[in-house]
């Protein structure tokens, strides 16, 4: 067998290489040692190196292309590096799209390749050719359509570049067939550092971190939100010392959580639809919101027209166009949030806000009483959802990677879940993609293997990408699935109960036998029923060396509170 | 809210793609683009779109934020019709029968100050450069007449103050 072990680049720029060669060989120099993707026609030059580089890159053959992104996503968020998923042009393309969207509205570096068919075919409805830059346009940072050899290594270092600095967010780039087969001379490969036309990181305007401060100092009944900008910023410490150091209660938005550990003494809760009590109806009290590498969602504002109108806001935000899109601000701390909160904190007095705090506290107590104690501690009856989480919270001390997928499971996990460590939480927030969490927990895996990776799906959204059960048993990665089995798609199936006079129009499921489905695909399972079998189940399964299914047939009409019913303020959360 | 027409100039690298990710801008939230016009700037490789709405003060701030945010973008600019100085060019084929049998269609070209571009037996071609009101004045006027093709061209458009794009371009 043919096979290259690289170390060295510079050593073949001599050398006539094939185009899909150089894409190898950029690939290999941005550190990519893992690819999520599907072959096919018109990307099977770059396959054929791909064998050839077996050694330096581990290719991870998913089951649909889908899965491939949202393996991306994964591995980009455990790891904090770029996720790159490749796939062939038509079809393959245009399945990546739904997990592109996913990546750009979540801001995760990704890099998507496609194969697509030779450029003199194009525009002549060839065999699987689709347009998909036309198609990705709106949903990537950016993208490009390679057609010539000689353009793979400048665009490829773009792309990297793009993908992982300011903001992040997705690239694609297209590579037509004749662009793979072309050889190239001199192939060098430069890193990206600079692009005219593009300012990832804006400069500091250093009067607004001093108005910034002198507003906090003057507060009286001041909160944060932060958001995962945070993460995203690498953030975590300077955030830490900031909040410790003014005394502020932080609340977190569902991509923030795990920035700062869940017992933190200032943590508050999470903010939002189904967020927590006190901080959902407090930020309609404070007399200062510190927005901290958040977007102001309209799942976490609820009706902007009374969303903290009582206080003045503060943004810390990298991105300009954020500002004043939802919400108005009175100071934009626009930059790049580890360099802002590093430069704030001398202008910020040491603080402590502990009746204001206490606020909090109270008002979550009564959260405590009317809905969480019920399902967290719940003793009787059907198992819930939340006791689930705590069984896993009990077995994992808040040390693992908790994966989501998206409903009723999805608010429940994120939040009961203890976590202790920053990128401890995947989910999809702004696009809400089902069966995002499959092929996500295996990305996860990969970006940090050291970590014990949990999915927690739902019955629905598991079989929209059950598949992928394929790959994690071809690659063995020791992933646990837990399935929170209601029989019924519970979001919409609550939104039905609620607000549509109980029609249950197409939500109940009828589910096949997934313990018998994963023993199809060889992974371990069981299925749990009964409340005195759940703890030493999630104890079997954390304990099992490899992945491992677990079925929990939960009570099935189960509700999610508290809820800020859509179009409501947030201080007019239901507790029931 | 109140609209107001805007001329928004976007400077950017010449990127085949780049009209599609802009015209999106627009697309997504439901904005009507009265005029678009494209073309090379003052720089050489640097490409500009000038592009006409009639929006409120909020969107346009907006929507400016979006496309600058665009990699490929380098910078954009929004006006007022008094921070601009503007012209949009428009042509008008008559037969050439009228030319000779209504004397007044002559008088209405001299008046409004438009061109004769070409004369063929058949058929005359007037020129008319101005404000939109202009352009649609002598559209109204030659209309009676009998127009065999009617055409204006977007806005083209200068500020009154100075566009920075080149000492933005040097600063990168």
């Amino acid at each position: 067998m043919y096979q290259v072990h690289l170390k060295d680049v510079s050593l073949i720029n001599m050398k006539k290489i094939s185009g899909a060669e150089a894409i190898i060989r950029c690939l290999i120099s941005e550190d990519v040692d893992v690819l999520f993707g599907y072959p096919g026609g018109a990307i099977m030059p770059v396959y054929d190196e791909l064998y050839k580089f077996q050694k330096d890159i581990n290719h991870i053959l998913v089951r649909h292309e889908q899965g491939a992104t949202h393996a991306a996503q994964g591995y980009a968020r455990s790891s904090g590096k770029v996720g790159v998923a490749i796939a062939t042009s038509g079809p393959g393309a245009t399945n990546l799209v739904t997990g592109i969207a996913d990546a750009q509205i979540d801001s995760t570096p990704m890099v998507c390749i496609t194969g697509q068919v030779a450029s003199y075919l194009l525009g002549s409805d060839a065999f699987q050719e689709t347009d998909i830059i036309g198609i990705s346009t709106p949903v990537t940072k950016w993208n490009y359509q390679i057609t010539k050899a000689s353009e793979i290594s400048e665009i490829i270092s773009k792309a990297f570049f793009i993908a992982r600095t300011g903001r992040p967010g997705p690239v694609l780039i297209d590579i037509t067939k004749d662009a793979q087969f072309d050889m190239i001379e001199n192939f060098e490969y430069k890193k990206c550092e600079n692009i005219r036309s593009y300012s990832p990181i804006p400069p500091i305007n250093k009067s607004t971190i001093s108005d910034a401060g002198k507003l906090i100092n003057e507060s009286k009944k001041p909160l944060i939100v932060w958001g995962q900008g945070v993460i995203l910023g690498n953030a975590e410490s300077e955030f830490k010392d900031f909040v410790e150091k003014t005394g502020i209660p932080a609340a977190w938005t569902i991509l923030g959580v795990s920035a700062i550990s869940t017992n933190h003494k200032l943590n508050v809760g999470m903010v939002g639809m189904h967020g927590n009590y006190g901080p959902n109806v407090l930020t309609n009290d404070c007399d200062l919101l510190i927005a901290i590498g958040m977007r102001f969602d309209d799942r976490v504002t609820g009706d902007l027209k009374t969303y903290a109108k009582q206080a003045q806001i503060i943004h810390f935000e990298i991105d300009p166009a954020e500002v004043d899109k939802n919400v108005k601000v009175d100071i934009a701390v626009i930059g790049d949030v580890k360099q802002t909160l590093k430069e704030i904190l001398p202008h910020v007095n040491k603080s402590s806000h502990n009746s204001w705090v206490r606020k909090f506290r109270e008002l979550n107590k009564i959260e405590f009483d009317k809905v969480i104690d019920k399902e967290y501690n719940k003793q009787s009856g059907g198992l819930s959802m939340a006791e689930v989480i705590k069984s896993i919270n009990e077995n994992t001390e808040g040390n693992s990677i908790l994966v989501t997928d998206v409903g009723q499971h999805q608010m429940i996990a994120c939040r009961y879940m203890n976590f202790n460590k920053s990128k401890s939480n995947i989910t999809s927030g702004g696009l809400g993609t089902m069966g995002f969490a499959l092929p996500a927990a295996l990305g996860a895996k990969i970006g940090d293997p050291g970590r014990e990776v949990i999915a927690v799906i739902g019955d629905g959204g598991f079989q929209m990408t059950i598949q992928e059960l394929g790959t994690i048993f071809q690659t063995s990665y020791s992933v646990k699935i837990v399935i929170l089995n209601n029989e019924y798609l519970g979001m919409v199936r609550q939104w039905q109960q609620l607000f549509f006079d109980k029609r249950y129009a197409s939500t109940e499921m009828t589910n096949p036998d997934f313990v018998t489905i994963a023993k199809g695909y060889f992974i371990e399972s069981k299925r749990v029923s009964h409340r005195k079998e759940l703890n030493s189940s999630i104890k079997q399964m954390l304990s099992h060396d490899g992945p491992y299914l677990l079925e929990v047939c939960v009570e099935k009409e189960e509700n999610v509170f508290p809820m800020i019913p859509s179009g409501s303020s947030v201080s007019d959360i239901r507790l029931e | 809210m109140k609209k107001t027409t805007y001329t928004i100039s976007i400077y950017t690298e010449n990127n085949v793609g780049l009209l599609n990710r802009v015209s999106a801008i627009f697309l997504k939230r439901h904005i009507n683009i009265v005029s678009i016009t494209s073309s090379e700037s003052e720089i050489p490789d640097i490409f500009r779109f000038v592009i006409v709405v009639n929006i409120s003060k909020e969107q346009v701030v907006k929507v400016v934020k979006q496309i600058e945010k665009q990699i490929e973008v380098i910078s954009v600019f929004y006006h007022t019709d008094k921070q601009t100085i503007f012209l949009e060019t428009a042509l008008y084929k008559v037969k050439s029968s009228s030319l000779f049998e209504e004397k007044q269609i002559q008088n209405m070209i001299k008046d409004s100050r438009a061109n004769i571009v070409t004369v063929k037996p058949d058929y005359f071609v007037i020129e008319k450069t101005g404000w939109r009101l202009e352009t649609e004045d002598l559209y109204q006027k030659l209309k009676p007449y009998g127009l065999l093709q009617f055409v204006r061209s977007g806005r083209i458009s200068v500020s009154k103050k100075s566009m920075d794009i080149s000492r933005i371009l040097n600063s990168k």
